[in-house]
This record gives structure tokens, sequence and C-alpha cells, in this order.
């Protein structure tokens, strides 16, 4: 049997996890058409490309069906509840750098902190009649954030894509989003929480705990484990 | 683990002793509208319940309790006083621990009744008690209302009373409120700015979004308006302070409690309620004297209870949820009642877990 990594199977994400391996040796290349999620490996034997969609990549090493896998924090945090058990993180790969954070409109002068936001929480749903509506795809893991902050009398709306638009079209109060710059934020009149910075995330090399291992498997891990050190 | 149908045989029997207690029965349906429960527990809920929809009738949750229910088909066409039981499955979601079921079976008992509260605490959880004799459980007992008449007796504002009031049940956020209404927390520098300039704040950033110009406004305001209020007293934190933490049997921390009512003489009356109780219990044959008592039990896991709060925990078991455990929720008949309260209180068993420590006893 091969060891299978997962990795994303587009754009900027995918050439740079390339780039990555092939620092260290391990040569990724996609074979066929374009069209074609087919991939090859050279440096380690016995060890197969899977090409993925990004947020297919938890629940795929969660399910043991890849071994290892490429995909951000965000990702993993998010979709996989007590990641810790079901993954092992090996190496960050200092790129994809991304923050969830939570964020406002920049008017809101009265709203800094999570104790601000809590306290206007509370006067925005006597006003209006329904809770502080908070745009974001991270549902589970800004849940767990203001929950642990004690913020309540706010909700959270589904928003797959263009969540800073939401507060504008009036569909959301603010937005927890992943920003790397901060300009999309700015362009759209949002300011961030002094302390609402939910998670620091960037591209991880994680390894599957539940996948099994078989021997031929353990040795191509072993081989790719010496590369990563080597380059340390 | 025990088997279905065995747990289901223990659960009509506690049925039967209910309906024999006097309770009427009654059945709710599996799939609750989430609005209620929403508006209820906020967004936590989410974390807890299952939720599922259609295009019909919107969000629904599969009953993650029966309280709410219940309470809301009492209040629609209940007759006074009532006394309700019921028996059926209840789910949870489960993210962090494999071994906690996501549906078991919960047999209830609850009371509505105007006179004699402290009767009605009794009643409930001598019929409990009752149900578990016998098992190695220890029983924990509270009463969410000496804190709130505490809070609600404060020498302060309406607002930060209120603010306490809110975040009663979510203890972190309720000490960061007291530190800053006690003048010991820092103020956050983007806060000192705002306090220290004047008149209208209108910046040059474009106004967005639902909350208006006119509610940060607003808000500043109250802001001011609290920066000059006095912090609260030195006496009257260390008091609540002391109250919080009483954790003794039940007749030395009334005797604990009566000490600190000397700087916080709100309590007085809530002090009163629980000696009632206290006596009432000892009339059914519990033994009050070896009961313990916790100022602060229940403000992290019984969100809706705002008086008498009662569990009862496998002593050698500590990765258990509670065997049986209920409590006081007057102000849940209010919420879900349109404006119509009644005082209730009420409990639910888990047979399943009965079993469990009868099979491990065995």
């Amino acid at each position: 049997m091969t060891l299978k990594l997962g990795v994303p199977s587009k754009g900027r994400l995918m050439e740079k996890t390339f780039d990555w391996f092939a620092k260290r040796g391990v040569t990724l290349s996609r074979t066929g058409s374009d069209r074609e999620y087919a991939g090859a490996v050279e440096g380690v034997s016995n060890m197969e490309l899977v090409l993925l969609s990004a947020g297919e990549i938890p629940r795929e090493l969660a399910a043991g069906r890849i071994h290892l896998g490429v995909t951000g924090t965000d990702l993993v945090q998010e979709k996989l509840p007590r990641f810790e058990q079901q993954v092992e993180g090996l190496a960050e790969m200092g790129f994809g750098h991304a923050d969830l954070i939570l964020a406002v409109p920049q008017f809101w002068i009265d709203v800094d902190t999570l104790d601000d936001l809590d306290a206007a929480a509370s006067a925005f749903r006597v006003q209006h009649g329904h809770r502080l509506r908070i745009a974001t795809k991270y549902h589970r893991l800004v849940r767990e954030f203001l929950t642990d902050a004690g913020v309540a009398d706010y909700q959270l709306v589904d928003s797959q894509g263009a969540t800073e638009g939401t507060v504008k079209n009036e569909t959301a109060e603010m937005v927890a989003d992943i920003t790397s710059t901060g300009e999309t934020l700015r362009a759209n009149h949002l300011k961030l929480l002094s302390d609402g910075l939910v998670l620091k995330s960037q591209a991880t090399l994680w390894r599957s705990r539940v996948a099994k291992y078989a021997a031929d498997e353990k040795a191509a891990l072993n081989t790719l484990l010496d590369l990563l050190e080597a380059r340390k | 683990m025990a088997l279905r149908s065995d747990i289901q045989a223990r659960a009509a029997m506690l049925r039967v002793r209910f309906e024999a207690a006097g309770g009427q029965v009654v059945d709710t349906p599996l799939l609750q509208p989430a609005g209620t429960l929403l508006d209820l527990y906020g967004e936590d809920i989410r974390a807890r319940a299952y939720v599922t929809t259609d295009a019909l009738r919107g969000e629904q949750m599969l009953r993650p309790d029966f309280t709410v229910p219940v309470v809301e088909a009492h209040m629609r066409h209940g007759a006074e006083p009532a006394r309700y039981t019921y028996s059926g499955e209840v789910f949870r979601r489960q993210e962090m621990d494999p071994d906690r079921p996501n549906e078991y079976l919960q047999v209830g008992y609850e009371v509505f009744e105007r006179d004699d509260a402290a009767a009605a605490d009794a009643e409930v959880f001598s019929l409990f008690a009752l149900q578990v004799r016998g098992l190695p459980l220890r029983a924990a007992t509270g009463d969410i209302g000496i804190l709130m008449a505490a809070v609600q007796g404060l020498n302060t504002t309406e607002k930060r009373k209120a603010a306490l009031m809110r975040h009663i049940w979510r203890p972190r956020r309720f000490r960061a409120l007291l530190d800053r209404f006690a003048g010991r927390a820092a103020v956050p520098e983007s806060r000192r700015k705002l306090l220290e300039t004047e008149g209208d704040l209108t910046g040059s950033a474009v106004e967005i979004g639902k909350r208006r110009a006119s509610e940060v406004q607003a808000r500043i305001d109250a802001l001011r308006e609290d920066a000059k209020a006095p912090p609260i007293a030195e006496n009257e934190l260390l008091a609540l302070e002391a109250l919080m933490a009483v954790r003794e049997t039940v007749p030395y921390a009334s005797e604990q409690m009566r000490d600190i009512a000397v700087d916080l003489p709100q309590i007085n009356p809530a002090l009163d309620r629980l000696d009632a109780r206290t006596a009432a219990m000892k009339a059914r044959g519990v033994d009050v004297e070896n009961l313990d008592f916790e100022a602060s039990y229940g403000r992290t896991s019984m969100e809706y209870y705002d008086g008498f709060v009662f569990g009862f925990y496998a002593e050698a078991r500590p990765d258990l949820p509670p065997i049986a455990s209920g409590g006081r929720y007057d102000a849940l008949t209010r919420q879900l009642g349109d404006g119509e309260e009644i005082p209730a209180v009420g409990g639910v068993i888990r047979p399943d877990l009965m079993l469990q420590l009868e099979e491990a006893r065995a």
C-alpha cells in the first residue's frame, strides 16, 4: 500500500505546497491534463499524491482515508471536534497565513473590546427585537470563542462568501472572517476588535492519527519525516 | 450499559410513581420550534441541540429538554395548581466526549403552584430523593435567588445591576463586570479616550448597517454616565464575594449567610425563604443537617433556574452528569407566558444512569 498525501487541488495553495516539498527533496506534480485530479511523487517511494479541495482534507484525515494532508489550522479546528485526538500537526509551512477575526463597522467608536460588544449586543436586542447578527462561515470556532468570552445576545448567520458586504446589505451587523492583510475590511468600512482574534491560521502539514499504517506506509512516512527533519 | 428495554421499563415505573404523586401525564413533540429555544438560551444552544430545517416551518430542534414545551403547554391551557409528569427521549449534541450519549430518556415532575413555594420545593426534592434512595449519591443544593437578591439590592445604578443580572449564569463575565463596577479593573485605553472627549462624536467613518449612529451615541452617553457613578463599595463587594463562596451544610450555610446579610440586608427575605424551605424539607423527613448547600451551585449549567436548585451526583463517578436535577424557574414562566406567570419548580431523572449505578454495585 502507499502513503497518501492530500494536497489542495487548486491555486496558490497547491503551488506553494509543491514548492515547500520540493525544497525538502520531494517532488510533487500533477499528471495528465489540467482538469484531471491525479498527481505523482518523486523522492519518497510508496507515497501517493491525492488532490482534494482544501475544505475536504480535514474530513479525509479524520476518516483515515489519507495519512497526511495540507490544509489550514482554521479548517481543521472548525471541522474536527477535539482535533488533537484525530490529527497531529507535523509542520507549519509558513504560508497561507490568515487570522480569523471579529470585525465591526468603523463608526462604532463605542465598540473596541468584547466587553463593549457584549454591552452593545444587549442594547441592540432591546432596540431592534432580535439578536445582533454576526455573518461567518466558521460557526463552531466563533461560537466557542464568544461563549468562552461570555458574550450574549448575538446570533450567527451563515455567509459562505463576500462576508464583509453583509453589513452594508444589513443582513448582519458585524462579521467573523478570515483576513490576511485587513484591506478588504477597511474597504468595507470595518475594523478589528482589539481582543477579537479568534484564531491564527496557516497552511500546516497534518498526520492522521486515525489512518492505519502498514509496514511499507510506515517506512514511507519515516523517509519523509527524515527529509523534513534534515531541512529544519 | 443497561438494555434499552430495561431503561424503558425503569422510565415507565418512575412515571407511574410520579403519577401517584399527583402528576398529570403530558407529552410534547420531539421537534420543537428553534426560535423559542434560541431566544431563551442564545446561540449556545446550537452547540448542544440538533437543529434541522424544512421550507415550511424553518428551523426546528430535536427536543433538548422537556421544561420549555411543558411550560408552554401549561401557559396555553393549564388549570391551576398543576402537577405534570412526562417520560421520553431528549437529544444532546456531543462534540467533546464520545462516551456521553446523544439521546437518552428523562422522566420529569413539575409543579405549578402559587401558594407555599417552600412546600412545593420540598415536595419536588423529596420525591426525587425517594427515587434514588439507596444509590451512593451526594445531593447538592443551592439557591440562585439569594445571589439575585444580593445583586438587586446593591447600592449602585440600575444599569449596573441589570448588566450583572444578565450575566448571573456566566460567572466569568459576571466577575469581569463586578471588577469594573468596583473600580478594580483597569479602564481599557480605547474607553479612556472615549470618556475624555466631550460632546457628540460624529467621526468621518461611514455609517453602515442596522445599528445606527444614534445607538452608538446612546452607548457613549451611558458609558459617560457610568464613569460618573461611584464604584461599588468595598464592604458590599467583599460581602458579595463571601456570599458566592458559601459552601456548607444547610444549617451552617444559613448561619454564615445571615452574618453576610449584615452587609447585604437585601438577602434577608431570600434567606427567610431558604429557612422556610429547610423546615418544609425537614418535615418531609429530609436529613437537612447533613445536606450540602453551595451559594454558587447551578450558576454554570442551570440557566433558567432562579431559586432553589438541586442535583444528585454519583460520588464514585465524577464523570457522570447528575442522576437527577431540578429547581425553581419562576422567571421562565414569565418569559414564555406572554405576560402571564406562575411560580414553578420541577426536576428530571435519568433511568439509564440509575441502572448503570445499580449494575456497578451488584
